[in-house]
């Protein structure tokens, strides 16, 4: 291993090494989007008769054999998959049944309410989450760090759904809508709930502008992150605790740095490779968790669609919602494998090249 | 250093028992003892898994039998007599009268029905899988493994979901009420299995290389034979840690499909189908309709997950 | 001695447990000198490294000193506020671990890891840091120091990280370097090499140096001075030369023997029957004594006394033999 760093040789191995491993990452990528848009497709092929879905019951044979032709359901199964596969990535995903629009249109416009809340809630869990887990780490026998650790336990244990309806007990109803007013306009026409008043730029509806879009934010943010935050801050903390019962933990230690240094210097780099995996996958599943507090709060985003769109089997739309979280999915574990070379020198170096 | 390693509980075990599993047993019974987390969490549990099986004995009504109701109890507070019928009920009534403890007990009974089964089935599902790919390895294993692998790219829940919406595409509408329990346990099953099988695969990996195993082998004895004696109960520890854990999932699990609709149908009420029930009557000040279900599923999820992370401090000293 | 660096006095320290209050380390007495190398070996828990841990105030809960004294410089430094001790750390007492794998934080730069333990105790300029930080790397026989500076700690051999970790451990002049099984984790080759870096710096800053080992050979190659442990106590102290010569303590003299180096007119290697007893379950009196082929009742009583010359702790010690002519 001893020279691998100075010889400039080694450096092009490394960046191959690295390349190799990116390609062989998206191929991976690639052959789950190309499962999962088998499973959307089959959905689409074999649940319910598509034919019945769409004509309805009035119908003649000349419709149905018209029909049969033009969705291509005539075609052998792989060359139906493949069109299928072409149509989405060009953006065409059908029409929902229930609404009777495209479905890419549905999707884009309730697009903006679901990232802008999974946003808000991400951020304020992975700020809350790293902090609190550092302290409930570094004071590890404290009384403030173990009563956290005791309320985060409780956090974990209830259910999404459930704090978000308690919440609205606690300060929609108990509080007699002193904290949303009379202001909330409604697209849903129910004061509580829905996203506030939203200002359009371009394409992009955002809550973001107004003071009831604000505040319509509040209670959904905190329902949906406060289970992101306390996974967050209890995977840090054991995290954090392992790495500092580390060897070199102790020679940071036994070297006199500062217990600031070692704790963040030191510690909490080593602590955030592991954590920035588990807290990207993390971020994903704020999207899939957005379907409850979105259903919780009526929130009008993708979420909200996806449950409405399974109890009426509306399944050109379940398809899409699948296919659209895969690609964030993908994506972003994608992204998170990146990250780990950025942070972790060690990883830098191909397997195959160390122990020279 | 070793000094540190010197506490002295061991000769404290070696003296009562010779034996491994007695050892074993010892061990967590003495955590156990010196837990009162451990022992109030196990207490509750106990107590509200023994009233949801007993509920026809307990509950004072059957909520599911329309002749005993009365729409003049209907929405009766809690602890008030009712003013046109002068009955008192513990938790108050809903709309149509019926008894919310009753409900709750009913409703409990069928949350811990599907939770179990779901974990059940998740359990044998895993445990079978992560066993053949451990054993057999080669393409079985990558097969096995990758389907894993794609599945834990997604959350659980969201799996459930999607199972259950592509259950009801095959189900006629007028049957789905009644098979929506067993979909809710399969969605949910199907979710979970994929930590059963990578700890199952992973002890297998280790296990089938030493020498019992290889002796086992030798003397003729067939590949099931040997994953169902020698190394099944090497997993059995993590596996039990894995299904507590799991199992407090699937009460979640299943309290929030039902809770979003998707789960257990309003004929077979479970908890979170309550609690659903219950949200549309907050705003207009019945309370109780909610918050009695919902604070009986917090300290079922929280009791049962408490006792896992027990469980797993217990047997894995180094994780705690 | 006027130029002692360190003294320990009746050191104790107790671990509390569940059943019993442990005693790793009892009532050990020893002085180093400035330049002087003093090994300390015995067992694994024999409580040698417990007693390095002590005197860098590095004892991990619930384990503490609670009772004797630890001098350092002339300064008592047991009884420090924890920010007083940690500005001890590094700069008057450096301390070397067992596994340089794992010493090297492997996330920074090993320069990164020089300076700023430097800019921590010293007050110079972070690029006054950084020129040091290469002369360290030069000085424990790093090549292309000026280059490795920059390299991550797993682009260097085990034997080349332990390199590091003793620059890392010298790079702010500390008076005192604890070196606790420092050699232990290497491969054979690379030992000797490490122990004679260590000596070579130790004796031209004049560097105090405790040298916490299992290996006779170690300390044999080492070492001025030994101080033999046993279970938590001392059980004999002197010059290296002497002690391997002429053993006082019936458990140095079994040692001795079960040691290649330290027993060359011997046909065969000795064993001390039996092994040493959990800190628990100490017996009565002197803790060698079920072991020892020496042993009386009155060693059955109280733990004996260190004798009058200060060498070993025993009643009945070994006699001096008729100088063998060297």
């Amino acid at each position: 291993m001893g020279n691998a760093a100075l010889d400039p040789g080694a450096l092009s191995v490394k960046n191959h090494a690295m390349l190799a491993y990116i390609i062989k990452r998206i191929v991976q990528s690639v052959i789950v989007l190309l499962v999962v848009g088998l499973v959307a497709f089959a959905m689409f092929r074999f649940v319910g008769d598509p034919i019945d879905n769409i004509l309805g019951q009035e119908r003649t044979q000349a419709d149905i054999e018209r029909l049969r032709v033009e969705l291509g359901l005539d075609q052998p199964f792989v060359v139906q998959y493949w069109n299928f596969l072409a149509r989405a990535a060009q953006g065409d995903l059908g029409v929902s049944y229930r609404q009777s629009r495209p479905v890419v249109e549905i999707l884009l416009e309730r697009a903006p309410a679901t990232l802008e809340l999974a946003a808000v809630s991400g951020a304020m869990a992975i700020i809350f989450g790293i902090m609190l887990g550092i302290f409930t780490a570094i004071r590890r026998d404290g009384f403030a760090a173990n009563t956290i650790m005791t309320i985060s336990l409780i956090g974990v244990s209830l259910p999404t759904f459930l704090i978000g309806v308690l919440l609205i007990y606690f300060f929609s109803v108990g509080m007699q809508f002193t904290l949303f007013g009379q202001t909330i306009s409604t697209d849903l026409g129910l004061p509580s709930f829905g996203r506030g008043e939203t200002v359009k730029i371009g394409g992009w509806s955002t809550g973001f502008l107004t003071e009831s879009g604000l505040k319509a934010l509040i209670l959904p943010a905190i329902t949906l992150g406060l289970y992101q935050m306390t996974l967050i801050m209890r995977l840090v903390r054991s995290e954090m605790l392992e790495v500092l019962r580390q060897d070199y933990i102790r020679f940071a230690r036994a070297r006199g740095l500062r217990e600031r240094a070692v704790n963040f210097r030191h510690a909490l780099k080593n602590t955030l490779v592991p954590v920035i995996t588990i807290t990207g996958l993390q971020l994903g599943s704020i999207i899939a968790f957005a379907i409850i507090t979105e259903t919780v709060f009526q929130w009008p985003g993708v979420g909200l669609l996806f449950i409405n769109s399974i109890q009426t089997v509306d399944i050109p739309v379940m398809a899409a919602y699948l296919m659209l979280i895969s690609v964030m999915f993908v994506a972003i574990n994608l992204v998170v494998d990146l990250l780990y070379f950025a942070i972790d020198p060690r990883l830098r170096v191909d397997r195959t090249a160390r122990g020279h | 250093m070793a000094d540190t390693g010197l506490n002295t509980p061991i000769s404290k075990m070696t003296a009562k028992s010779g034996r491994g599993a007695a050892f074993w047993n010892s061990d967590l019974v003495y955590s156990f003892r010196r837990s009162p987390v451990a022992i109030i969490s196990t207490l509750v549990t106990v107590i509200l898994v023994l009233t949801a099986i007993l509920a026809p004995l307990i509950a004072p009504h059957n909520p599911f039998d329309p002749s005993t109701l009365n729409l003049m109890n209907g929405f009766s507070q809690p602890m008030q007599p009712n003013a046109f019928t002068g009955e008192t009920f513990w938790l108050g009534t809903d709309g149509q009268g019926r008894d919310i403890f009753s409900t709750i007990l009913y409703g409990m009974r069928i949350s811990l029905f599907v939770a179990s089964l779901a974990v059940l089935f998740a359990m044998v599902l895993g445990v079978t899988l992560g066993l053949i790919a451990g054993y057999v390895g080669g393409w079985v294993d990558t097969i096995i493994m990758r389907i894993a692998d794609v599945q834990l790219t997604f959350p659980s829940i969201l799996i459930a979901m999607l199972i259950s919406g592509i259950a009801r595409g095959f189900t006629p509408v007028q049957y789905r009420d009644e098979v929506a329990i067993w979909v809710l346990i399969i969605a949910i099953g199907l979710s979970d299995w994929v930590q059963f099988a990578r700890v199952v695969r992973g002890t297998t990996l280790i296990e089938k290389n030493k020498e019992y195993v290889q002796a086992a082998r030798m003397i003729g004895r067939s590949r099931g034979a040997i994953m169902l004696w020698h190394i099944l109960p090497n997993v059995l520890n993590p596996v039990l840690v894995i299904a507590t854990i799991s199992f407090a999932l699937a009460i979640i699990a299943e309290a929030t499909l039902s809770f979003l609709g998707v789960g257990a149908p309003p004929t077979e009420p479970s908890l979170g189908t309550l609690i659903n029930t219950g949200r549309d009557f907050l705003l207009s000040g019945e309370w109780w309709i909610l918050l009695f279900p919902a604070l009986t599923l917090l300290a079922l999820a929280l009791s049962v997950n408490l006792l896992g992370d027990w469980l797993r401090d217990a047997l894995n000293p180094r994780l705690r | 001695m006027s130029n002692t660096v360190l003294s320990i006095r009746n050191l104790v320290v107790d671990i509390p447990t569940r059943h019993a209050v442990l005693r790793p380390v009892d009532n050990v007495s020893y002085d180093i000198a400035a330049g002087e190398i003093l090994g300390v070996v015995g067992e694994s828990g024999a409580g040698k490294s417990m007693a390095g841990n002590a005197v860098i105030g590095l004892l991990n809960r619930p384990a503490h000193i609670s009772g004797g004294e630890i001098w350092l410089n002339g300064n008592r430094i047991d009884n420090l506020p924890r920010e007083k001790l940690r500005r001890l750390r590094g700069k008057d007492m450096g301390m070397v671990f067992q596994d340089p794998l794992t010493s090297l934080n492997p996330l920074l730069r090993i320069g990164d890891q020089l300076t700023e333990t430097m800019l921590t105790h010293l007050d110079i300029s972070r690029s006054e840091a950084e020129k040091r930080a290469v002369a360290a790397l030069e000085e424990v026989g790093i090549p292309a120091a000026a280059e490795r500076v920059n390299s991550y700690p797993h682009e260097f051999s085990g034997g080349m990280r332990q390199r590091v970790v003793i620059a890392l451990a010298l790079c702010a002049e500390p008076s005192l370097i604890i070196a606790d099984e420092p050699t232990t984790a290497l491969d054979v080759s690379v030992q000797a090499q490490i122990i004679a870096l260590l000596k070579r710096l130790c004796r031209q800053r004049g560097t105090a140096v405790m040298l916490i080992t299992h290996d006779m050979g170690v300390i044999a190659e080492a070492c001025d001075r030994v101080a033999v442990m046993y279970a938590g106590r001392l059980a004999e102290l002197g010059p290296v030369r002497e002690v391997i010569q002429n053993p006082r303590h019936p458990y140095t003299d079994g040692l001795m023997g079960s040691t290649p180096l330290a027993s060359k007119g011997q046909k065969r290697l000795r064993q001390i029957p039996g092994s040493m007893p959990r800190l628990g379950r100490l017996p009565a009196g002197c803790a060698f004594n079920p072991r020892c082929p020496k042993a009386q009742d009155a060693c059955r009583i109280d733990p004996p006394p260190t004798m009058e010359d200060g060498r070993a702790a025993c009643l009945y010690p070994i006699e001096i033999e008729k100088k063998v002519p060297a």
